[in-house]
């Protein structure tokens, strides 16, 4: 009886929703049956994903800030091959089903091309979606090597294990250290993906790893035991691939215990000095490897930086930039493949992927941007310094 | 050396998870619910202090103050819409989803009102740290405040619930909800001076951990809930001096296992010890022993 | 004829009546292209969600102890099973057969688990076996975050450090890198194949609940002591309701791994908010309601892709949703005035009386 009850009070409640749920399926359904048979709309339809609630909601919200305000100038400025574009942003929490399914809601409201997934796990399981439908996917900050792993995925960041090499690299060639500690987040994808190769490329360049300590997403506050070890292993230098977040609290925590070696980071690193409130004393001589830097005095970087803080009131981070730069680089390719939105969605790719390898593009991440078919950018990285509570780059 | 340093930083971290659980235990002992959106009132706390402290240019005892007053209103609300409708229910579990979907609810108004920008905490503790042994041991001013404040908040707690009429009334309705009510107790009352109380402390919480560990985002309270609600656990949940003991020692056992053990198994060992601790002792170090009735 | 039928026997039919209907109806739309993608890709974590929430509700609901530890037994099933599939790929091509042998490993390393778990802690009750049932969860994930296995010419490598630590020769693969996880596990579950497995739970929860062995796991519920003094054994059956619950959790974890090309450890999808949220399932859907556990499961996954429409807003009104359907669902008062207003459900309750 009692089950009687609560399932019946249990439909009613459902009811509501299952006809909500009719109405949302039939009006997608509409909509996409519309895109494909009159395909006349006058719009390129480009969809973006990435996380804009949870934890890593910063680089979500960042990438969706970035990628609307180049849309917002190449619509101004007449749009694509004439045609203008529509952008739509969904969130996916950070998690690989929920990724799959902003992406298959974008494929209701008609996408044809991606610009996303933003956090790699979630690119991954997306990637495999696209190649399913040959769709084009441009991520701007999928670091993780399997995110480009098919024809069809570009990505605008480095990969890990790019990152973790170069800075290996860096380090030997400029002398800054023999003796170098990592501190990494073992939990999470991007951030062991770099120390593994930073550790396998140290070996060849004679960088001695004298600590190398762990911490997880579930306990990231205390990393008094992390920067203990490293002290006492004598570390000249201590390596962090992760991201500022954390990085504010290692070194707070490093000066707290009277411990001052050279810090050096990867590109998550960058936007360190917009943390509100942040004594920017303590990121003092913190070097890391970044592809872009808000201070710097070119032109189109300048534009980009200042129109960003009228448009969010902040200042744009690497994630921002590299999502600009991706709308870029679509409207550079699909110029180039000269594109007409009432194509198909794999017609389009199969263009995009010819043409992407062709394109040569100026963006605020680096000049003379090129891909090749694996879909790796080719960029060189830059090391910036903080010196006086300012990012510098160094030469 | 290394050993004791290690030690001090267990307790610095220890202190912190013991006055969060401090409001969990509260909460738990009186009430008898889990308050799963205790972590997030005390992330709430932290943004009161800061947006205070920066946009209002207020003076930090202020500010903390107008947390404690934020939070307790704000804890007194939730109890009133969300969790008093569901004080008989068929289920207690009822009332832990709700608070889970409470927690959900004060973590996106947080995100919609702040964003998710991570945000630098100033610390509200002025006093400068201990440095003893030729400054190779540092014991940091938040550590010694919070351990101070820890005790007093402990100390203060323990005499309000032994000697006052509201407490002795906590007492009565934490043992038996109808015979307090058949004595002329308030129990709706006092289950809402319960959970102002503990809101009230999860906003000095809030300050303590942001203080010592100064990064602020919607989603900070969440961990340090859990881990609070660990120790709570460890400690004997709804015993008083049970939580400050075992938020010490769940501090120093994180702290020593991510030393001498691994630290990628850091959360590993900390649960393992909560098992083995439990299976020994099910009601955890300072728990009662109920006898059941049959 | 349906009069005549036992009360029990009607609402079996029922449960079972609405997912085959739930499921012809959604392949009629499915055939006829009215399916919008999004509803396509939910189709198999839907049945997944509902696989796991009905398992919970074994352990919640019929032997009446809270678990907050189930996605650990759905990521133990994920990450065995996705580990068999990806070892196997190039041995087993049929991969039906794969999967089907993948959907019982998952179980069977699942109930090892959950026998594992469940003779120590299982003494424990109350809010002491959900803490401790939570921290096995965690304990299991944290497991999963370090480990690393490789695959070369020389067999099998084991490590608990890093990819480094393996000392793979050139053509060795890793087949699980630590929190990168397994990458590249087939995409074996489909549709049908869910349906099918809710079928199976459901007749092993269903059967369960109505046999011997479920009445006593009731009786242990209801009255431990008295149960005990009738010579009931509490340990095996508690341990049963849970071993069965947790072989359960991980079928559905074979589903969902074998639904995504990567599979990983996160607190997100293997921590306790995902054991929460499969808790809430049970607790929103009515704590032993099969069927509510089935319909909740269904309403709270669809429910957050329903509301992207609110774009920044979504999962604020999923929460403020979440809290007035607890109230709605649960608060005595609430259900008062559901029986003074709503005329149907007096009449069903007299229909059951």
């Amino acid at each position: 009886m009692k089950n009687f009850k609560k399932a019946a009070s249990l439909l009613l409640a459902s009811a509501l929703m299952v006809t909500s749920f009719a109405a949302c399926g039939d009006k997608a359904s509409d909509s996409s049956a519309e895109g494909e048979a009159t395909a006349s709309e006058d719009t390129f339809k480009i969809g973006g994903i990435g996380p804009i609630t949870g934890a890593a909601a910063v680089y979500g919200k960042a990438v969706e800030n970035g990628a609307k305000l180049a849309v917002d100038e190449i619509n101004a400025e007449g749009g694509i091959n004439g045609k203008q574009i529509e952008f739509k942003f969904e969130d996916d929490e950070h998690d690989a089903e929920k990724s799959v399914n902003a992406y298959n809601t974008l494929k209701d409201w008609g996408m044809q091309m991606l610009l996303g997934s933003v956090t790699s796990n979630p690119c991954i399981a997306v990637a495999e979606e696209t190649k399913n439908d040959n769709m084009f996917q441009l991520t701007p900050s999928g670091t993780a090597v399997e995110c480009v792993q098919y024809e069809n995925a570009f990505r605008v960041c480095f990969s890990d294990p790019t990152q973790g090499t170069e800075c290996a690299k860096y380090i030997s060639e400029n002398g800054l250290a023999t003796k170098v500690a990592v501190i990494y987040d073992s939990s999470d994808v991007y951030s062991s993906g770099i120390y593994e190769a930073f550790a396998a490329e140290a070996k060849n360049d004679g960088i001695e790893i004298v600590s190398a300590e762990a911490f997880t997403a579930d306990s990231n506050k205390d990393f008094s035991v992390q920067i203990q070890k490293a002290k006492d292993a004598g570390a000249e230098l201590v390596f962090l691939p992760f991201y500022y977040t954390e990085a504010s609290l290692v070194l707070q925590q490093a000066a707290g215990m009277n411990y001052s070696p050279i810090f050096f980071g990867c590109d998550g690193m960058d936007g360190i000095l917009d943390v509100e409130g942040f004594d920017a004393s303590y990121a003092d001589n913190l070097m890391f490897l970044s592809p872009f830097t808000p201070t710097s005095t070119d032109e189109a970087i300048q534009t980009f930086v200042t129109s960003f803080k009228d448009a969010y009131g902040e200042t744009p981070n690497q994630f921002a930039a590299d999502a600009y730069d991706g709308i870029y680089a679509i409207k550079a390719a699909a110029e180039k493949a000269e594109l007409t939105p009432d194509m198909s969605v794999s017609d389009m790719c199969d263009a995009m992927k010819t043409a992407m390898t062709e394109i040569s593009i100026d963006g605020v991440t680096a000049k003379g941007l090129t891909w090749d078919a694996s879909g790796e950018p080719s960029k060189a990285p830059m090391v910036v310094k903080i010196a006086n509570g300012d990012y510098a780059v160094v030469e | 050396m290394s050993f004791i340093s290690y030690l001090i930083n267990g307790i610095s971290l220890g202190s912190v998870y013991a006055i969060i659980a401090l409001g969990y235990t509260m909460v738990y002992g009186i009430a008898k619910m889990l308050n799963f959106a205790h972590g997030d009132v005390i992330m709430i706390g932290g943004y009161v202090v800061l947006v205070a402290m920066t946009s209002m240019g207020m003076p930090s005892i202020a500010a903390v103050l107008l947390a404690v007053v934020v939070c307790t209103l704000l804890g007194v609300v939730i109890e009133r819409v969300a969790y008093k409708p569901l004080r008989n229910a068929s289920s207690n579990l009822a009332v832990l989803i709700t608070a889970i979907g409470v927690s959900y609810l004060l973590q996106n108004i947080a995100l919609l009102l702040f964003g998710a920008n991570t945000k630098s905490f100033t610390s509200v503790v002025t006093i400068p740290a201990l440095k003893l042994a030729g400054g190779q041991l540092i014991i940091s001013g938040e550590t010694i405040v919070t351990i101070i404040t820890c005790i007093i908040i402990m100390v203060a707690l323990m005499l309000f619930i032994k000697k006052t009429k509201a407490g002795q009334a906590m007492l009565a309705v934490s043992e038996d909800k109808g015979a307090a009510l058949l004595m002329g107790i308030n129990v709706n009352g006092t289950i809402a001076l319960t959970f102002a109380i503990g809101s009230g402390l999860a906003a000095i919480a809030g300050v303590l951990l942001c203080s010592a560990y100064p990064s602020l985002t919607p989603y900070t309270g969440a961990m340090p809930g859990i881990k609070a609600f660990v120790a709570a656990v460890f400690g004997g949940i709804g015993s008083i001096p049970g939580a400050f003991i075992g938020g010490i020692l769940l501090g120093i056992i994180e702290i020593l296992g991510k030393a001498y053990i691994s630290s990628q198994l850091a959360d590993a060992i900390v649960f393992a010890v909560l098992i083995i601790v439990l299976l020994v002792k099910p009601t955890g170090i300072m728990g009662k022993n109920i006898q059941e009735k049959v | 004829m349906w009069k005549k039928l036992e009360k029990r026997t009607k609402s079996n039919i029922i449960t079972y009546g609405m997912v085959i209907v739930a499921y012809i109806v959604v392949q009629g739309l499915m055939m006829t292209g009215n399916l919008s993608s999004l509803m396509q890709g939910l189709l198999v974590p839907l049945c997944a969600y509902v696989i796991l929430a009905v398992s919970l509700n074994l352990v919640v609901g019929i032997s009446g102890e809270l678990s907050l530890g189930h996605a650990g037994f759905m990521c133990v099933g994920a990450f065995s099973s996705a580990f068999f599939s990806k070892c196997t790929q190039a041995a087993i091509t049929n991969s039906g057969l794969r999967f089907f042998l993948a959907i019982l490993i998952g179980a069977a390393v699942a109930a090892v688990f959950g026998i594992l778990i469940g003779i120590p802690v299982l003494r424990l009750r109350g809010d002491y076996l959900a803490i401790v049932t939570l921290a096995f969860g965690e304990i299991i994930k944290n497991l999963i975050n370090v480990l690393y296995i490789g695959r070369d010419s020389n067999g099998m490598h084991f490590s608990m450090k890093d990819s480094m630590s393996l000392n793979l020769e050139a053509d060795g693969e890793i087949l699980i890198n630590g929190a990168k996880g397994i990458t590249g596990t087939p995409k074996d579950s489909n549709f049908t194949i869910g349906v099918i497995l809710i079928l199976i739970t459901l007749v092993i929860v269903l059967n369960l609940i109505h046999s011997r062995d479920g009445r006593a796991i009731m009786a242990i519920r209801d009255n431990r002591i008295a149960a005990e003094s009738i010579g009931i054994s509490i340990t095996k059956y508690k341990l049963m309701a849970f071993t069965v619950s947790a072989s359960l959790a991980g079928v559905a974890g074979v589903l969902y791994a074998h639904n995504l090309s990567t599979l990983t450890a996160l607190p997100k999808n293997f921590g306790y908010n995902q054991s929460i949220m499969i808790l809430v399932f049970v607790v929103l859907g009515g704590i032993g309601n099969i069927r509510g556990s089935i319909i909740a499961a269904v309403l709270l996954t669809m429910l957050p892709e329903l509301l992207r429409g609110l774009n920044d807003y979504r999962m604020l009104i999923y929460a403020i949703v979440l809290i007035i359907m607890m109230l709605f669902n649960w608060a005595p008062k609430a259900i008062e005035w559901r029986e003074k207003h709503l005329k149907f459900k007096r009449h069903k309750e007299k229909e059951a009386q």
